[in-house]
């Protein structure tokens, strides 16, 4: 086979060409959330290229392996995922198909968010009946900022540890984004106080984490069951159920589809408030400060 | 007692050959006693050390829970509200099932009916593969139940089987691969069974399909779906832009090939792809493939000048070169609500070689040279969360062969009714609905142009669902 046997020596003098080359000065890292992308900025400043792989208008569930991101995946020194399965549907391949040996799990380069916090809803049994929902509990675990500072402690602790050449860069900005995070942390509880006990709709259960924070009622959510999307019927009853205990507002991420929460808001009469969810869900949704900072003033601002 | 004798006599004759067992034995009591004094010592500073680490990791933990760094003020007021009740963690103890791989079950099957008796299907102007063309049967047909086991296998490897069990009883082995996990620079090996990376829709298992069956061009140059037995490296480059070369070699025990008794490779197949994003909505990717696969008599059924039942044969080489192409769109790319799919691919096949007609009449036997293609090109938009409508146009372009017999005159070429010059043609639309990520209903209607007679209308209805682990989300 003198053909075959030509194209693999080709392929191996091309990838040893590559496998020389100086490796690039900044640390490449793929977030697959804008959120992780943000916190991942502000540890590693001018140090750290990042990769985003999706926008707060994708559903991160939803996202396919695409080429795009096995590329990115192939030279990413560091992954940084939620976990707890929310990327289930992509990061296996991406994985898998990366020939990329840092980023595997058990290695440095792959970090996992959601373990390192207390989950929500962990469900005592699951079965697909029961919709799409995660057996290892809530993932959407960053609308809580005191689990951003537990995940930016170790997320700091990471980079120290494969970029050691920059270890008290890291460590020195990851203090310094502990002591902004708790001040704005103490501002946000202050200014978000009204909110204690106000009861909400959410349409996914993305806003878990937020309301357990803030005090705030999940009275239904919009879903009757996790990534189910509402039935006519279902809209009819949750009219009815929620007639006795009217909430003050019903939520709804930027990636959501407002119809079905609009169409209840008209029936029930509370506005319907629009959250980034995710850093650049909004324009004002910046960067983390910026989310929390909008999240708590559209919240504030219906309940006006 | 009879065990304890040899135990007892273990230690008589140890302690016989230990020396001096008088005044030495004083020596090493007290040597014993400073060694256990030691050991204690260590232990106790051991103890000490593990019990400060405790302690800082649970300070550390307090704070990082406080969401304060240890520099942060004294004065810092406790949080306003009560921080998440942790997850009891199920009490965990060793488990044989821990290490259970991911296991998932397809379950398909489908109604059809055809205006054309299916038995007559053919596809004309192509020596027809063994299996894998036309719609199948009428009526309710179960499809295959597709099971896949797959896990890592250690740090190195992963293993993934996927068996099928069709409808008629029959189990098949629809993949059986090894796949390096540590291999470092892009680098990715598989062995055993596999679906070649040669096109786009090949790897693609049936159940990820957008219609029910494959395009015609499929079904008669890869007999629905190109299996390897053999081994695949690929290279993925390090660029922004996705960039994948692959070279595989395998049997080529599976059509277009056949078992040949051999010890050389029977296929080779060399590949390409190229991708990327445009914007946030739009993703692509483009490959080009050569398949080079070798075949010993290759039979097939046809029917003679007079009407007889013949049994022909092909051996040769068949060289196969792909062309495709898939584009995705979707508002800000998520495709919960509405995705927009486009995908095309043309393959052109050459197959020189012999060609023997009537084996076990006439066997005769000359050249034979072909050069034939087709062309796919298929749409599919999701309209309305759930709901998608789809619409493909399937082509081929057969060709006349030169037949070494018929340019002799030996055989007149009307006794190759396969292989006269055709053009088939099929149009299909779909429209199917997905209740959830894990089940989807589907409703098909083809004009199928595949016969050189007529026409043949097929409706077909399939279901499709998944149960077990959750599939990939593969582009």
């Amino acid at each position: 086979m003198p053909k075959y046997v030509r194209s693999l020596l080709a392929l191996a003098t091309v990838s040893l060409c590559v496998g020389a080359l100086p490796a690039q000065a900044a640390l490449r890292v793929l977030a697959t959330t804008p959120d992780w992308a943000a916190l991942v900025t502000e540890l590693g400043g001018d140090k750290v290229n990042v990769y985003t792989a999706t926008s707060a208008f994708q559903d991160v569930h939803r996202v396919d392996a695409k080429p795009s991101l096995v590329a990115r995946a192939r030279t990413a020194d560091l992954v940084v995922a939620t976990g707890a399965d929310l990327e289930i549907g992509w990061m296996p391949v991406l994985l898998q198909d990366s020939g990329n040996t840092k980023i595997q799990p058990g290695n440095p380069g792959y970090f996992e968010a959601a373990p390192l916090v207390p989950l929500l809803e962990v469900p005592s049994a699951v079965d697909r009946s029961m919709g799409d929902i995660h057996p290892l509990g809530n993932p959407h675990v960053t609308l809580d900022p005191r689990n951003i500072a537990t995940i930016a402690k170790a997320l700091a602790a990471r980079l120290v540890l494969i970029d050691s050449a920059n270890a008290a860069y890291y460590a020195a900005r990851g203090e310094d984004f502990q002591k902004r995070w708790q001040q704005a942390t103490i501002g946000w509880e202050a200014k978000a106080a009204p909110l204690k006990g106000v009861g909400v709709v959410v349409i996914h259960r993305d806003q878990a984490y937020l309301c357990h924070w803030l005090g705030m009622k999940e009275l239904a959510s919009i879903e009757p069951k996790p990534g189910v999307p509402p039935s006519a019927g279902y809209l009819a009853e949750l009219v009815t159920k929620l007639a006795a205990t009217p909430p003050k507002m019903i939520l709804r991420s930027a990636y959501n589809d407002p119809r079905a929460a609009e169409w209840l808001a008209e029936r029930i009469h509370v506005p319907v408030v629009l959250l980034p969810y995710s850093v650049g869900g909004t324009a004002e949704a910046k960067d983390l400060f910026g989310l929390f900072d909008d999240t708590i003033n559209r919240l504030l601002a219906a309940l006006k | 007692m009879s065990k304890r004798t040899p135990i007892a006599g273990a230690i008589v004759f140890v302690s016989l050959l230990l020396p001096n067992p008088g005044q030495a034995a004083n020596d090493d009591v007290a040597a014993l006693r400073a060694e256990l004094e030691a050991l204690k010592t260590d232990y106790t500073s051991r103890v000490q050390a593990l019990e400060t680490r405790i302690k800082q990791l649970e300070s550390a933990v307090a704070t990082a829970q406080l969401g304060a760094s240890p520099a942060a003020p004294a004065t810092t007021p406790p949080p306003a509200y009560p921080q998440p009740a942790p997850v009891a963690a199920p009490g965990k103890s060793s488990n044989a099932t821990a290490f259970n791989p991911a296991i998932s079950m397809i379950l398909t099957g489908n109604y059809a009916s055809l205006s054309q008796d299916p038995a007559t299907y053919r596809i004309a102007g192509f020596i027809p593969p063994p299996a894998g063309e036309g719609p199948g049967a009428r009526s309710f047909n179960l499809d295959e139940s597709e099971l896949t086991v797959a896990s890592n296998v250690d740090p190195y490897f992963f293993g993934n089987v996927t068996a099928t069990i069709r409808g008629d009883d029959s189990i098949h082995i629809e993949e059986a691969y090894f796949k390096t996990i540590a291999l470092n620079h892009g680098f990715t090996i598989k062995g055993g069974r596999f679906f070649s990376a040669t096109g786009y829709l090949n790897e693609i298992h049936a159940h990820n399909w957008d219609f029910v069956d494959q395009p015609l061009v499929y079904q008669v140059f890869l007999g629905g779906q190109l299996a390897q037995d053999g081994a695949q490296i690929r290279w993925l480059a390090p660029t922004d832009y996705f960039i994948e070369l692959g070279a595989e070699a395998g049997s080529g025990r599976s059509f277009p090939g056949t078992q040949r008794n051999s010890n050389s490779l029977g296929s080779d197949a060399l590949f390409a792809h190229l991708g990327g994003d445009v914007g946030d909505s739009t993703s692509w990717r483009l490959g080009v493939s050569w398949l080079d696969i070798r075949s010993t008599d290759r039979n097939y059924a046809d029917v003679d000048q007079f009407g007889t039942a013949v049994s022909n044969a092909f051996t040769g080489t068949s060289r196969t070169w792909i062309a495709d192409g898939t584009l995705k769109w979707a508002p800000h790319g998520d495709p919960t609500y509405h995705q927009f799919k486009l995908q095309a691919e043309y393959l052109h096949r050459t197959e020189s070689g012999q060609l023997a007609f009537d084996l076990s009449g006439r066997n005769l036997a000359g050249d034979y040279n072909s050069s034939q293609s087709g062309w796919y090109v298929q749409a599919v938009y999701e309209f309305v969360q759930r709901w998608r409508a789809g619409l493909r146009y399937d082509s081929l372009q057969s060709g006349t062969p030169r037949i070494g017999l018929v340019q002799l005159g030996l055989v007149p070429l009307v006794a190759f009714p396969s292989l006269a010059s055709a053009s088939p043609k099929r149009t299909t639309i779909m429209v199917d609905w997905s209740l959830s990520e894990f089940s989807r209903l589907r409703a098909q209607y083809a004009w199928d142009d595949a016969r050189a007679s007529e026409r043949d209308r097929q409706l077909l209805l399939q279901y499709i669902f998944a149960m077990g682990a959750h599939g990939a989300h593969k582009f």
